[in-house]
């Protein structure tokens, strides 16, 4: 039998992110993924013929220093400089730009109080940096590390100075409606700027909870919330993580789903030995990783008769029912929209936050939106391999779409949404319906079969106050290590939350590396 | 439901007993138990004390919550849920478990009966569907149905149960063995009747379905007449557990699950149950914390008191000298103990201050008037009453 140092389980960023820098650390590491290829919701597959793109399809936050630490960019990830701008569309063609720069396309008080408001963003996020890319403190037992932490965390925000530090106190849990009417006047300004506050959440602009840190969060990034695609998408970020991985002698398996983590038993307790796949192999591993969803991990590859009751009720418990649905189109040629002229940006319909409102007003009781609200990008102009020649790739976020839909979901369900979907965007994209070659959707239901991320959501599990920080997924397992000795763990469900960042893989090969 | 009858839902409900049990309770003395109507006393509770000392006496454990708990995975939820191993536990054998929360606090204790390879029962003191759902989360196929209401359960305690039972044809019952569980004809039905109890003293626990309680009960009046059998009640219950060294929730600990205050609740370590916790098992609820607390040594020890002087220490505060100066504990239960004509308590102590003189203000009442003494106490390390009578099998006939 094979051992390890470390078996990670799940080949998405995160499990990758954590491979490398143990690789790197001089572990002899086995990578195991269940699908064929590396990069879980962001890996990019052919989706008809010819056609390919990923779940998640643009990178905002995923840190410099993980770039710079990994070498990134000697494996052939190469950052832009551009980012992308947030257009919020308009049927007349009004549209309102959001650029790194600034606001055009509305009024000019519009333009100075935006000024105002992402500069106190900025600081804000700023001030939150040191969140995200380090271990939460334990709720009790801290060690001087973590003490240290808290400090940390203390300090950053006393910099900010009384008046600031109110105010980001009051805007952390405020709805994001509330932030938008104090600062705005236009509908579709507000609906395009709360936007990143919202995608990927159960929340909508009148939940309070926490969707203004989701935005801060969001904007830890080198472009301040706006997205950016890497020379090769999204791809070259994983295949760069792949190659630097084995680079340092990671070993990698793709195709080989895990069934069970092996557990030893006995009166020393319960400690993860290694790994068993689906076909009966196993594997063994002075520790095991799993960066699969916390109620994988826990509910199917440990087992209940490992953990304790509370514990695993928690993990239960945790919300992981996802919201939004995935739109890949095949075109026969580049779509346009009415009054765009370049169309390598991310555009947002939702014309006012209510209509953003309904659409989860209806979700929330099972329902399909009447009017969905969509975020679309062109992944194809940046990386054109993503279809055939004169071809292109629109990919979509589709909010709000149950999980739990009333009734199931269905072929007819799905062709339903299919054309509802298409008439909304062809308002925008006038004969856009005509270049649609073939269109995919990813319904929550499809994103937890094939991609295995319970509920499909976004983050793994809900990124709500509740299930934060020291709380992600839930104490006795926010610090990376588990109830059960020598299992950590480092998805999405983890601290700091999903997206494409990899700060949790690289906080728990800290925590094993220290 | 649509009754006539005012407030029917506030009422208590009647045990299959209970029409037996009204017409017996010369005092009318009812209490509560999980909502049956339950007797204090009958008659007297020193008078049923000593009936179930010296003859046998009936106790109506209806109002006991009863589990089945069925499934491939039923065992392996049980073991994980209490402390001690129920993979050793065999067929038709009961063994006294607790279970804690995952700190290590004890919920409730009960007895687990196996009743098949794959069936339990489990018994306790207060409703725990709840807690048995979160803690039967994650195993497949494993049906938990609660049958308090259904399956009648009569407490049958004394030296004379066996000469009763005996008489009644149970075939077989001479060679049912402490903590063994046998299956009987009776009435053209089965009656299940475990070697178990609550008085430390020789006796059975039946059960037998609701409609067939009564039939149970008027057989065993009518052999037991002539070995002085008397229905008891909480009372003497409660005195007879007391000399048997068993504890009673709400007086030696709290359910941790309804403990409002922080560790206002007791570890089985703090109650001197460690005999139940078995760390050999890789996993059960609250092994982490209570690895901790043995390592660490509780914070207090429930101990059991032989006290000087014949006035019973109850509510007494414990102390470390005899000027009570130092103080280390309280009493928990006391009582003069007819039996073993000695002044018992059980007492939580400081552990640290178990090896040092051991002290009780008691406080006492004679015609109005108040008085105080401090009265040397004596640890005992063995239940107070533990008769031989209790374990032999067969047992004595009479
Ligand atoms: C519809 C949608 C759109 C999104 N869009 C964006 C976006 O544009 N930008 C962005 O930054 N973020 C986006 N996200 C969020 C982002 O994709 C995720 O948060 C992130 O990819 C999670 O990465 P991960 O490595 O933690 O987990 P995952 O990517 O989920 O990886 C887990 C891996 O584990 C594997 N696995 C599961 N079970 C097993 C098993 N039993 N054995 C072996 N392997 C197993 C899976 O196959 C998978 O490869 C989106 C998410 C969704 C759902």
């Amino acid at each position: 039998m094979q051992h390890f140092d470390t078996i990670i389980i799940g080949g998405g960023h995160n499990g990758l992110v954590c491979a490398n820098y143990l690789g790197k650390a001089g572990q002899k590491v086995l990578l195991i993924e269940a699908s064929k290829k590396l990069g879980g919701l962001a890996a990019t597959r052919e989706f008809y013929p010819g056609f390919r793109a990923s779940v998640a399809h643009a990178i905002n936050q995923f840190p410099e220093k993980i770039v710079l630490d990994l070498n990134l960019t000697k494996f052939g990830y190469k950052q832009s400089s551009r980012s992308m701008k947030n257009i919020g569309l308009d049927l007349e063609g009004n549209h309102v730009f959001v650029t790194q720069d600034g606001l055009s396309g509305v009024s000019d008080k519009e333009v100075r109080q935006y000024d105002l408001y992402i500069a106190s963003l900025k600081r804000f996020a700023k001030a939150l940096q040191p969140f995200w890319m380090k271990k939460m403190p334990a709720i009790s037992g801290n060690t001087i590390a973590e003490i240290l932490t808290f400090i940390q965390i203390g300090l950053k925000l006393k910099l900010l100075g009384k008046k600031d530090m109110r105010e980001l106190l009051r805007v952390v849990s405020l709805p994001a409606r509330d932030l938008m009417d104090e600062n705005f006047d236009s509908d579709l300004l507000k609906a395009t700027l709360s936007w990143d506050a919202l995608v990927g959440s159960t929340q909508a602009p009148r939940s309070p909870n926490n969707s203004i840190l989701t935005l801060l969060y969001r904007m830890a990034g080198n472009h301040h919330g706006h997205y950016m695609l890497p020379e090769g998408g999204v791809q070259s970020l994983i295949d760069a993580l792949t190659d630097a991985a084995k680079s340092v002698g990671v070993e990698i398996r793709c195709d080989s789903p895990v069934k069970k983590i092996s557990i030893k038993a006995d009166k020393n307790g319960v400690k993860a030995e290694g790994v068993i796949l689906d076909g009966g192999e196993e594997i063994r591993g002075d520790r095991v990783i799993s960066a699969l969803d916390p109620k994988q991990t826990f509910i199917n590859l440990v087992g209940a008769e490992h953990l304790e009751i509370e514990f695993l009720n928690r993990i239960n418990r945790l919300r992981t029912d996802g919201y939004v649905a995935k739109l890949h189109l095949a075109l026969s040629d580049i779509p346009s929209f009415t009054g765009i002229e370049t169309l390598d940006d991310r555009f947002i319909i939702a014309p006012t936050m209510d209509t953003i409102e309904f659409a989860w007003d209806d979700a929330k009781y099972g329902q399909c939106p009447e009017n969905p609200v969509i975020e679309i990008v062109i992944p194809s102009l940046n990386n054109p391999a993503l279809s055939p020649e004169g071809g292109h790739v629109l990919s979509a976020n589709i909010m709000y779409i149950p999980y739990r839909k009333k009734g199931g979901w269905s072929e007819e369900s799905k062709a339903h949404l299919v054309k509802k979907l298409l008439n909304t965007l062809n308002q925008y994209s006038p004969g856009l319906s005509e270049k649609v070659i073939h269109a995919e959707l990813l319904t929550p239901v499809d994103l937890e079969k094939d991609w295995r991320v319970t509920g499909g959501h976004w983050h793994h599990t809900e990124l709500a106050l509740d299930q934060m920080l020291m709380m992600r997924p839930t104490y006795e397992a926010a610090q990376y290590q588990t109830p059960v000795d020598d299992l950590y763990i480092c998805g999405a469900g983890c601290h700091p939350g999903g997206g494409l960042m990899g700060a949790a893989g690289f906080n728990a090969a800290k925590v094993i590396l220290t | 439901m649509t009754t006539d009858i005012k407030f029917a839902d506030e009422r208590l409900k009647l045990s299959p007993f209970h029409d037996r049990q009204a017409a017996l309770n010369l005092r009318d003395s009812w209490s509560v138990w999980n909502g049956y109507k339950f007797a204090e006393y009958y008659y007297d509770s020193e008078y049923e004390y000593f009936c179930v000392r010296n003859t046998c006496g009936t106790y109506d454990i209806c109002p006991m919550q009863k589990y089945l708990i069925e499934g491939d995975a039923a065992e392996a939820m049980l073991n994980r849920m209490v402390t001690r191993d129920i993979t050793k536990l065999k067929e038709n054998r009961v063994t006294y478990v607790c279970w804690c929360t995952n700190e290590g606090r004890m919920i409730d204790d009960g007895t687990i009966f196996k009743l098949g390879p794959k069936k339990f029962m489990l018994t306790c003191g207060s409703p725990s569907l709840a807690w048995l759902r979160k803690a039967n989360f994650g195993f497949d196929a494993v049906e938990i149905k609660d049958v308090t209401d259904t399956l009648a359960a009569l407490s049958f305690q004394g030296p004379t149960t066996f000469s009763v039972l005996k008489e009644m044809g149970l075939e077989g019952i001479e060679d049912l063995k402490p903590f063994q569980i046998g299956y009987y004809d009776f009435a053209g039905t089965e009656l299940m009747i475990s070697r178990t109890g609550f008085t430390g003293d020789l006796g059975y626990e039946l059960w037998i379905e609701n409609d067939n309680a009564l039939e149970l009960w008027d057989t065993l009046y009518e052999i037991g007449e002539n070995y002085g059998i008397q229905p008891y009640g909480e009372a003497a219950t409660n005195m007879a557990r007391l000399e048997a060294g068993f504890i009673m929730p709400y007086m030696e600990f709290n359910e941790a699950l309804k403990t409002v205050h922080y560790q206002h609740d007791q570890t089985p370590f703090e109650l001197n149950l460690g005999w139940l916790v078995d760390f050999n098992k890789p996993l059960f609820n609250g092994r982490k914390a209570l690895l901790l607390d043995k390592k660490n040594g509780p914070k207090y020890t429930l101990t059991k008191l032989d006290i000087e002087g014949n006035k019973p220490a109850e509510g007494s505060y414990i102390y470390g000298d005899k000027k009570c100066s130092l103080e280390i504990g309280y009493v928990t239960s006391a009582m003069w103990s007819p039996a073993v004509k000695a002044n018992i308590a059980m007492a939580m102590i400081k552990t640290e201050h178990l090896h040092g003189e051991i002290w009780a203000e008691i406080y006492y009442e004679k015609e109005l008037r108040q008085y105080d003494k401090v009265a040397r106490c004596s640890i005992k390390e063995k239940p107070f009453w533990a008769p031989t009578r209790a374990r032999m099998t067969p047992p004595e006939h009479y």
